[in-house]
């Protein structure tokens, strides 16, 4: 069960390799959670930093590309830790846009993972958490979605596309006890993304970890990290297409 | 239906499916229908955290087990079905010339939940709290069992597990408590404003005259607070207008409702201590022998409707606990503690004898509630830190309250909690009987061989 002050007993990590997610799990273990599960293709190592911590992880194999076995996927979690108080969505690839410009069928395919992936299990994810009657679902979005530009819209789309699937996905859970959060980092500099030329006002994962505990604290349905990008994409947001398509990374 | 449930801080909600039982019939029945996620009975949800909840799965909305206040004038016994509101049993009561033994600080509670919270109120000093007073009860487990239980003979150890059980051992549907004989509806309050907490503390210990004694403490003033004393009035108390009909007119007055969920960030520091300023300063400094009508003196917040409302959209977290006598340092200690922070006028009562329920929460000594933005930064950490020094000193939390401790925390404070849990366990072998309060703090885990 979440707390009164937002402390949850149990997390399920979709992505049992993702800095981002990883940095969440661990703020959420200090902040009383005592069971982990984390799911990532093959199973996920415990990193050091989090077994210091001492709670009972587990570990799951998961593929976000086999849709198939994600109902079966979130099934086991359940098995291994009971009600899922947290589950984190935070998969994904971040791809080279000119490699995909050369590769469509490689974009084609991550895009698949990070759109229609967690489509997937996250409407698994939502089965369960409507039937436990409460939980939280805390889909990694990106700012790379809010508006999408020229130099990663291969991947801005599908984030475009997963920000808009989470927004709806929390309308229909609304009464359910379910909840989504949907979390909108600017530029974060981890394994995932060095081949990335870095963006005004990046994020740590520590500061992205930090926005999702203060979104379960208070019930917001939306946290940006940094909490300024909100005020700047508004107004990016309304910018004219030639203006836009000129302004640089 | 599917409902939303919170307490009455408005933190944490979770779903669940609703039905309104109106005999003890249809409670069997409910609770043979509910499925794998449990079931559970709610009242006025007038419990703070999610002690009414039960995430998933059935919750009982006992509010329509009601029926007449059933008077033995004789015994001085009263038998009321159990989802009767405190308010509409006292105005039962009153005019015959009896009141309810303990009543808690707020009447929109029914005693079905009273009894499960083991409620204490402001003479818990001189009468201990309701439990000690009930001398029956009836209890639907899931089997679908109806027992009669008395505190004093057969299954007494699953009447004491239903005492403060949270309703975690079946549903109470009419329970029999001893009344209190009266000759008026009014009390005769004496009050006083002390300059700080060690004044507070030195008036309320020596006094033991009183039937009834409270304290309003401003944290953020140092301590000061608000001392109020009162018993029954009699007769000869009263105005002679009044005297020809003592045992009317105890009952509330118009109560005005919060209109408006009030804006995030309303409460802060400066804004609270605004507060509790003017609010110790509306009182006498010294005043003796006022007659007040009862559910005014009992109920000062019943007069406002919907006053969870003012706490904002994140809710609030009351925080009670009691520390024993002699602990009066951490008692100053938590209170410092709890200057540092927006905190609204709190609750300093002393506590006397406890009853032989392993969940009742009073024990001999001190409490202190009080109530607290849920949205306030580093909450967490504060109230884990006031958690320590309550459970170094022995001392313990209501579980009626806490929407938020710890379930390693609330099992040292308990020493009781394994025998409840066998007794639990038996009368509720394939645990039934679960709420998201009993899943959060783990209440409900298999008992270890005996």
């Amino acid at each position: 069960m979440r707390d009164a002050v937002g402390s949850v007993r149990s997390v399920l990590l979709l992505g049992g390799r993702s800095e981002i997610g990883l940095a969440v799990v661990e703020r959420l273990v200090r902040e009383g959670a005592r069971e982990v599960v984390l799911a990532a293709r093959g199973g996920a190592e415990v990193p050091h930093t989090l077994a210091a911590l001492e709670p009972e992880v587990h570990s799951l194999d998961f593929d976000a590309a086999l849709y198939g076995t994600h109902a079966g996927t979130v099934d086991a979690a359940v098995e291994l830790v009971g009600d899922l108080d947290v589950v984190v969505d935070a998969f994904g690839v971040l791809g080279d846009q000119a490699a995909y410009e050369a590769d469509p069928v490689s974009a084609a395919r991550d895009s698949a993972v990070n759109y229609t992936g967690h489509v997937s299990v996250d409407l698994a994810v939502a089965t369960r958490l409507r039937e436990q009657g409460h939980g939280t679902l805390v889909v990694l979005s990106s700012v790379a979605g809010v508006r999408t530009r020229r130099f990663n819209y291969v991947y801005g789309s599908a984030k475009a596309g997963l920000d808009g699937f989470a927004q709806g996905l929390g309308d229909a859970l609304h009464g359910t006890g379910a909840r989504v959060l949907v979390v909108r980092p600017g530029h974060v500099p981890t394994q995932m993304s060095r081949h990335v030329d870095p963006a005004p006002f990046p994020a740590t994962p520590g500061q992205v970890a930090a926005a999702v505990a203060r979104g379960l604290r208070t019930g917001a349905h939306t946290v940006w990290a940094p909490p300024v990008l909100w005020p700047l994409f508004t107004v990016l947001r309304t910018l004219p297409r030639p203006l836009w398509r000129r302004l640089g990374r | 239906m599917t409902v939303l449930l919170s307490g009455w801080g408005g933190t944490a909600p979770s779903a669940a499916r609703v039905v309104r039982p109106r005999d003890t019939g249809q409670v069997a029945r409910a609770l043979a229908a509910a499925g794998p996620r449990g079931a559970l009975p709610r009242g006025l949800g007038r419990s703070y955290g999610d002690a009414a909840q039960d995430a998933g799965g059935t919750v009982l909305d006992c509010t329509e087990l009601t029926g007449p206040v059933r008077l033995d004038p004789e015994r001085g016994e009263a038998t009321v079905a159990a989802g009767t509101p405190l308010g509409r049993i006292s105005a039962g009561l009153l005019p015959r010339g009896h009141a309810l033994p303990v009543v808690p600080g707020t009447r929109h509670v029914t005693l079905g939940g009273a009894i499960a919270a083991d409620v204490h109120g402001k003479n818990h000093h001189a009468d201990s709290s309701l439990g000690a007073h009930v001398r029956s009860l009836t209890l639907v487990t899931p089997d679908g069992t109806v027992r009669r239980l008395r505190p004093d003979e057969g299954e007494t150890e699953l009447f004491w597990a239903t005492v403060g059980g949270m309703g975690l051992t079946g549903v109470v549907t009419e329970a029999t408590f001893a009344t209190l004989p009266v000759t008026t509806a009014h009390a005769r309050v004496d009050t006083d404003r002390t300059a700080d907490l060690d004044t507070t503390l030195e008036l309320l210990s020596r006094d033991s005259g009183h039937r009834y004694s409270v304290a309003w403490v401003d944290l953020l003033g140092g301590g000061r607070s608000i001392v109020s004393r009162a018993d029954h009035a009699g007769v000869q108390d009263l105005p002679a207008r009044s005297r020809r009909a003592p045992l009317s007119g105890g009952g509330p007055g118009a109560a005005p409702t919060v209109p408006v969920t009030a804006p995030r960030g309303l409460f802060n520091r400066w804004t609270v201590a605004a507060f509790n300023h003017a609010y110790y300063h509306r009182a006498p400094l010294r005043r003796r022998g006022r007659v007040q009508p009862l559910a005014e003196f009992f109920h000062p917040l019943d007069g406002l409707r919907a006053w969870n409302r003012a706490y904002g959209p994140a809710g609030a977290v009351q925080y009670q606990c009691v520390v024993p006598l002699g602990e009066e340092d951490t008692l100053r200690a938590v209170a410092a503690d709890l200057a540092r922070v927006p905190t609204f006028l709190g609750v300093l009562k002393r506590t006397g004898r406890a009853v032989p329920a392993p969940l009742s929460f009073p024990r001999p000594g001190w409490t202190l509630a009080v109530d607290l933005p849920a949205d306030l930064p580093g909450l967490r950490v504060l109230l884990d830190r006031l958690d320590e020094r309550v459970l170094a000193a022995g001392g313990r939390l209501y579980l009626a309250k806490d929407a938020r401790a710890r379930p390693e925390t609330v099992r040292a404070m308990y020493p009781g909690l394994p025998d409840w849990r066998r007794t639990c366990a038996r009368a509720d072998p394939d645990g039934v009987m679960v709420s998201d309060l009993a899943r959060r703090l783990d209440l409900r885990a298999r008992p270890e061989k005996e």
